[in-house]
């Protein structure tokens, strides 16, 4: 059993076992015996392989024909539909594929078939001689003996503050990169400006809604006025002031003392943002008063204000106070009394603050 | 202009300006307001229609509905719930129901298109409700690019960007569009069936209503020329493809570049 040779073609040497004083080696095993393929020995099958890479090349060549009728032949213009659109996206995606990998099987293949293929090991280099270490050791020493940092303290000392401070621009840059977000995440569109109430109104066009407009049962998707003519922003203030108002029974909404102004006729706003991940919570059934997040299933009671029933949600939605105006219209009376969306570092400042 | 402008001092101005504005404001006050006025339109219902209807009613319906479809127990009344609603939950076989569960499941419709009619006169004729949409409304030749705007915003929630349909919550779930018929569409977004809200014409205009019925009308007639949509389900079906079929691929091509040629 002390022979462990087995295996190898061309050497037959033995291992040391336990025991013995020697150091035990590896004897090295070798290469194994060249093998050669079939393109090697038979023209035609170096001929059959030569054809295959150029076939592989030639795909590619196709793919690349593919892309450029797609981009330019496909017209994209008024009469063109979503049809259109996908057909050009799939012929542009298998034009590409068939580009790309008509090249590089071609080469694998090439290279596998038909490139000597004999196997080549190189030596690995001594580890360095302690000689070399000495050679490095010597060269640090020098440079200190020939600046003179030793001596000199002062240089040294200079040049060390110098380093030191050197950074500071780039902080104080850096540090400017942005402005802070402050308190940009607890406030929204709603926010009533120089006295006048935001009109709730439909997205995406816009229009005002009456409170009348609202029958029971119906969910209308809110966004504050003016922001269809907000210039820049206009997705960020979107994002946090997004509402869904809905109409139920007014004696299934059981409002908390403080809140019982907070609606209409049992019509009542919640903001969208899920107080998770800030998923659009939008998903509204009509007859359980539920709402759905979509994306991890967090479900809100309409008539417990919103309260979370199920999911990792872990706050209720906040709900926007609306009132009607003069003009039937209904108005935000004021901001959520919260930040919308999800928990963020400084949210309970924010909402102290805001809640004087 | 000149003549108005030179004109605008006449002692008369003021109350000729006054009346103007009387008018306009209360013109538009009249049409605002007939906007949401629930429409008990009987008029395309003869009084037999009603009458036959009303047999049927007792007959099927009324069992959970209750006589004079007044509600019982097990089913809601159905005093102003209108033609629409009726036309829907019949003529897509949601009602009668086969049992009670979560939600009620579309299957072949029970009564045929005249009975479906006059059970819709019937309780059309209980109270105001909305009515079977005109022709007119479900032509599909609405702006699609509008209808997909508002679906987007108002339905593709629940029944996803593609009108797949969607889960909701305990076994409950937003149907997929495709292959209904848009004077269906159009009744489930007046109606609110079930669980879905309510989407009346003050919320989304009928034209509104026209121009989401011709977008899912052009995605459903635009199929994927791309080859099989997976059920358009997203990253669910299309991940779990990836992660077979491409890591499958990537296998393939790693055995491939180690192997040996023969």
């Amino acid at each position: 059993m002390g022979n462990h040779s087995d295996g190898s073609p061309n050497h037959s040497g033995t291992v040391a076992t336990a025991g013995q004083n020697e150091v035990e080696k590896f004897q090295d095993p070798g290469i194994p015996p060249h093998r050669l393929r079939l393109a090697d020995t038979d023209p035609k099958a170096a001929k059959r392989a030569e054809r295959q890479v150029a076939i592989l090349f030639g795909t590619s060549v196709v793919g690349t024909v593919i892309f450029l009728v797609a981009y330019f032949a496909i017209d994209l213009g008024d009469d063109s539909t979503i049809a259109t659109i996908r057909l050009q996206n799939a012929l542009l995606g298998v034009g590409t594929a068939f580009a790309m990998l008509g090249i590089g099987t071609g080469i694998v293949h090439w290279a596998k078939a038909l490139m000597p293929d004999h196997e080549v090991s190189e030596e690995r280099h001594a580890i360095r001689e302690e000689d070399d270490r000495q050679a490095a050791v010597r060269i640090v020493d020098d440079i200190v003996e020939e600046t003179g940092i030793k001596r000199r303290p002062l240089i040294r000392n200079t040049l060390l503050g110098a380093v030191a401070l050197a950074p500071l621009p780039a902080l104080a840059v850096f540090g400017d990169l942005g402005p802070r977000p402050d308190d940009k995440l607890a406030h929204t569109m709603w926010a009533p400006q120089e006295g006048k109430l935001k009109r709730l109104t439909r997205d995406p066009d816009g229009t005002p809604i009456k409170a009348s407009d609202v029958t029971i049962g119906s969910a209308f998707h809110v966004i504050p006025e003016g922001l269809n003519e907000l210039h820049e922003g206009k997705l960020n203030e979107k994002a946090k002031a997004v509402v869904l108002l809905m109409r139920l029974d007014p004696a299934s909404l059981n409002p908390s003392p403080g809140r019982e102004n907070w609606g209409y006729n049992g019509i009542v706003a919640y903001s969208k943002i899920c107080t998770h991940v800030g998923c659009p919570v939008a998903l509204y059934e009509q007859q359980t008063h539920h709402l759905l997040c979509p994306c991890h299933q967090s479900t809100f009671d309409l008539t417990k204000e919103c309260k979370v029933i199920f999911g990792p949600a872990s706050r209720p939605l906040p709900q926007l106070p609306i009132a009607v105006d003069d003009e039937g219209y209904l108005v935000a009376t004021s901001d959520f009394k919260e930040p919308v969306g999800p928990s963020y570092w400084e949210r309970d400042e924010h909402e102290r603050s805001i809640n004087g | 202009m000149k003549a108005l402008s030179q004109k605008r001092r006449h002692p008369l101005a003021a109350i000729a300006l006054l009346l103007m504005g009387l008018l306009l404001t209360g013109g538009l006050y009249a049409v605002a307001t007939t906007v949401n006025q629930a429409k008990a339109s009987t008029a395309d219902f003869s009084a037999s229609d009603t009458e036959e209807g009303g047999k049927l009613f007792a007959a099927n319906c009324a069992t959970c509905h209750g006589m004079g479809a007044s509600g019982t127990q097990d089913g809601p009344s159905l005093v102003g719930v209108g033609a629409a609603a009726v036309d829907f939950q019949v003529g897509t076989g949601r009602m009668p129901m086969q049992m009670n569960g979560p939600q009620a499941y579309k299957k072949p419709a029970q009564f045929n298109d005249q009975q479906t009619h006059q059970l819709a006169a019937y309780v059309a004729s209980l109270g105001p409700g909305p009515s079977i949409p005109e022709a007119g409304l479900l032509d599909e030749k609405g702006d699609s690019a509008k209808g997909g705007e508002l679906f987007r915003t108002n339905c593709a929630m629940c029944h996803n960007a593609a009108a797949a349909g969607g889960a909701l919550t305990r076994g409950k779930f937003a149907p997929a569009l495709a292959d209904v018929s848009g004077k269906h569409i159009y009744e489930a977004m007046v109606t609110g069936p079930q669980n879905m809200p309510v989407f009346s014409d003050s919320n989304i205009t009928p034209e509104g209503k026209r121009d989401i019925i011709t977008f899912l009308k052009q995605i459903e007639a635009n199929g994927s020329p791309g080859g099989a949509d997976l059920g358009a389900l997203g990253p669910v079906s299309e991940g779990l493809f990836v992660w077979i079929a491409g890591l499958g691929v990537i296998i393939a091509f790693t055995i491939w570049l180690t192997s040996r040629t023969s």
